[in-house]
C-alpha cells in the first residue's frame, strides 16, 4: 500500500517525500538516495569502518601491541558485528523502506547486457545504463552477503560451545578468508567513491545532476523522466 | 534464462532496461551456501591450503606474530609482575609458593618450537623461556600416589590436565619469556605453561596453581570436548604436523 504512495508509475504527481529529511530534488537533479536510504548506507558503513579498524588489532598482534584494551577492542567488535543486519533490517521493513525496497529490487536484477558485462570480466560497456552500474551490484550483493556469512561464522567463533569442534576451525577459516575479501572490495569501493566525488555526494545530499546520469545512468534517466518524477527544464516555469 | 530476448520487443523498448536475471541474489545466496560448506568441512580445506603453503592461512598475510587469543572469561587478568606467585600443593612432599624471581632463579630452558592451535592456525618458531616443568616437581616432591596434575589460571575459570609422565617431558615449560621478551597479559603472562608437543589449549596461561591428584581431572577445554591427550597431529581428529 504505502508502496504506491511514493511508485514512480504514480503519474505525475510530485517528487515522492519519504520523511522530512528528503527536500523535492530542484530543477535539473534527480533523487538519487532518500533519507532512509542514507541513513542506512552510512550506519552499515559506520559498522563496517569500526569492525574492520577492531579486526586489525585483533588479529595482528604487532598492532595490538601500540593499540592495547584488547578486551575492550573484542567486545566492540563482537556488539558491532551483532549489530551490523540491524540498520538494514530497520530500514527495509517499515513503511519509509519503499524506496530502499525497490533499488534492492533494482540492485537484484541485471539486464542482459549487465549480464554480459560480467561474463566478459567487466570489459565490455555497458551501454544503457541502470540507476546502479552491474559493478556496484555486484558490491551490494557481496556485501549483503559478508554479512550474513560474517555473522554466522563470527557466531560460532564467539559462541562456540553448541556446535562440533571442526566447525570451529571451519568458521575460524571462513571468517578470515571473507575479512581478506571485505578488506578488498570495500577499499575498491571506497577507491571508486573518492574518485567520483558526484556519486558519493549523492549518498551524502540524495540528489545528482541530470548531466550526471545522462552520463552515467540513461537507462534509469528515461525511466525517471517517464514516470514523470523528474521536473523537466522545458515545461518548469523559469 | 536472462539473456531470452522478445523478439520484435527490442525496437520500442530499447530504452528501457530488461531486468531480469536476479545475478544479485545468485550471489548472496551462493555466497551464503559457500559459507556453510566452508564452516562444516572448513577444518579440511585449511588443511590442505595450509600443506599448500607452508605454515596455514596466516602465511599468506602480511604482518602480526598470528597469534589468535582466546579468553574463557572475555577479559585478561592483569597480574604484577612482583605480585605473581605459583602455587604448587595436592600430593606433593614439600608445597611451594614461587616468586617469578623464584622461577627466573632456576636453571632455565629455552626452546624454539612452533605453537600449533587445534583451531587450524600455528605460528612458526616462537622463542619460549622458562623452567621445566620436571624440575618443579623434584623441588616440590611428588608423594607416591599422585598420578596426574592440575593447572589452574588466575582467570578463574581455565584449568589443564597433565599426566606425570608427560609433565616430565623435557619440553614442558613454566615459561615466564615467549617471542623474545617477558610474556605480555595478552599471551598469559607473567607465568604460562608451554606445553610444546601438545595443541595450543594445553599452555594453560596466566599460570596460578600447580596441584598434584591421583585421578586426571579434564581441564576446561577438554570439559568442551577437545582430547585430553592433544599431541599435535595425533589428536582431536587433525592431522598437522608434529611439534619439534
Amino acid at each position: 500500500m504505502s508502496d504506491e504512495l511514493v511508485s514512480p508509475t504514480s503519474g505525475a504527481a510530485p517528487p515522492p517525500v519519504v520523511g522530512s529529511r528528503v527536500a523535492a530534488p530542484s530543477v535539473g537533479r534527480l533523487l538519487r538516495f532518500d533519507g532512509v536510504e542514507r541513513v542506512a548506507h552510512w550506519a552499515n558503513a559506520t559498522l563496517f569502518t569500526v569492525l574492520m579498524a577492531t579486526a586489525l588489532p585483533l588479529y595482528f598482534g604487532s598492532i595490538e601491541s601500540f593499540v592495547g584494551r584488547r578486551a575492550l577492542v573484542a567486545d566492540i567488535h563482537t556488539w558491532c558485528g551483532v549489530a551490523l543486519p540491524i540498520p538494514l533490517i530497520i530500514s527495509l521493513a517499515g513503511p519509509w523502506g519503499a524506496r530502499l525496497r525497490r533499488d534492492v529490487r533494482r540492485l537484484n536484477r541485471w539486464s542482459s547486457e549487465e549480464v554480459r558485462w560480467l561474463r566478459s570480466f567487466g570489459t565490455r560497456t555497458v551501454v544503457n545504463a541502470d540507476k546502479f552500474n552491474p559493478g556496484q551490484k555486484l558490491n551490494a550483493a557481496f556485501i549483503g552477503g559478508s554479512i550474513l556469512v560474517m555473522l554466522a561464522s563470527g557466531s560460532i567463533l564467539k559462541w562456540f560451545q553448541p556446535f562440533p569442534l571442526s566447525w570451529r576451525t571451519g568458521a575460524t577459516f571462513v571468517h578470515d578468508v571473507l575479512a581478506a575479501a571485505i578488506f578488498a572490495v570495500v577499499a575498491g569501493h571506497v577507491l571508486f567513491a573518492l574518485t567520483h566525488p558526484q556519486a558519493l555526494r549523492a549518498m551524502v545530499t540524495g540528489t545528482i545532476s541530470k548531466a550526471w546520469a545522462e552520463r552515467h545512468a540513461p537507462g534509469w534517466l528515461a525511466e525517471e523522466l517517464t514516470s514523470g518524477l523528474v521536473p523537466d527544464e522545458a515545461s518548469s516555469p523559469g | 534464462m536472462g539473456d531470452e530476448e522478445v523478439p520484435g520487443a527490442r525496437g520500442t523498448e530499447a530504452a528501457l532496461p530488461d531486468r531480469r536475471a536476479p545475478i544479485g541474489r545468485r550471489v548472496f545466496l551462493s555466497m551464503a551456501a559457500l559459507g556453510a560448506v566452508g564452516i562444516v568441512i572448513g577444518s579440511r580445506v585449511q588443511r590442505v591450503v595450509g600443506s599448500a603453503v607452508g605454515t596455514g592461512l596466516g602465511g599468506l598475510l602480511p604482518g602480526g606474530d598470528r597469534f589468535r587469543l582466546y579468553t574463557i572469561t572475555g577479559s585478561f587478568p592483569v597480574i604484577k609482575p612482583e605480585q605473581y606467585r605459583l602455587r604448587v600443593g595436592g600430593l606433593v612432599e614439600r608445597p611451594l609458593e614461587l616468586t617469578l624471581a623464584d622461577l627466573q632463579s632456576m636453571p632455565s630452558t629455552r626452546l624454539v618450537r612452533d605453537f600449533q592451535c587445534v583451531t587450524g592456525w600455528r605460528v612458526p618458531a616462537v622463542h619460549w623461556e622458562g623452567v621445566q616443568l620436571s624440575h618443579v616437581l623434584d623441588l616440590a616432591g611428588v608423594k607416591p600416589g599422585a598420578a596426574a596434575l592440575t593447572f589452574d589460571s588466575y582467570d578463574g575459570a581455565d584449568t589443564e590436565s597433565l599426566t606425570i609422565d608427560q609433565a616430565r617431558l623435557s619440553d614442558v615449560i613454566v615459561a615466564y619469556r615467549m617471542l623474545d621478551a617477558p610474556i605480555t597479559t595478552a599471551h598469559g603472562g607473567p607465568v604460562r605453561l608451554y606445553v610444546a608437543p601438545m595443541y595450543g589449549y594445553k599452555s594453560l596461561k596466566w599460570l596460578s596453581a600447580i596441584r598434584l591428584v591421583d585421578n586426571l581431572e579434564p581441564g576446561f577445554w577438554e570439559q568442551n570436548g577437545y582430547s585430553v591427550d592433544a599431541w599435535v597431529g595425533a589428536s582431536n581428529g587433525r592431522t598437522d604436523a608434529p611439534i619439534r
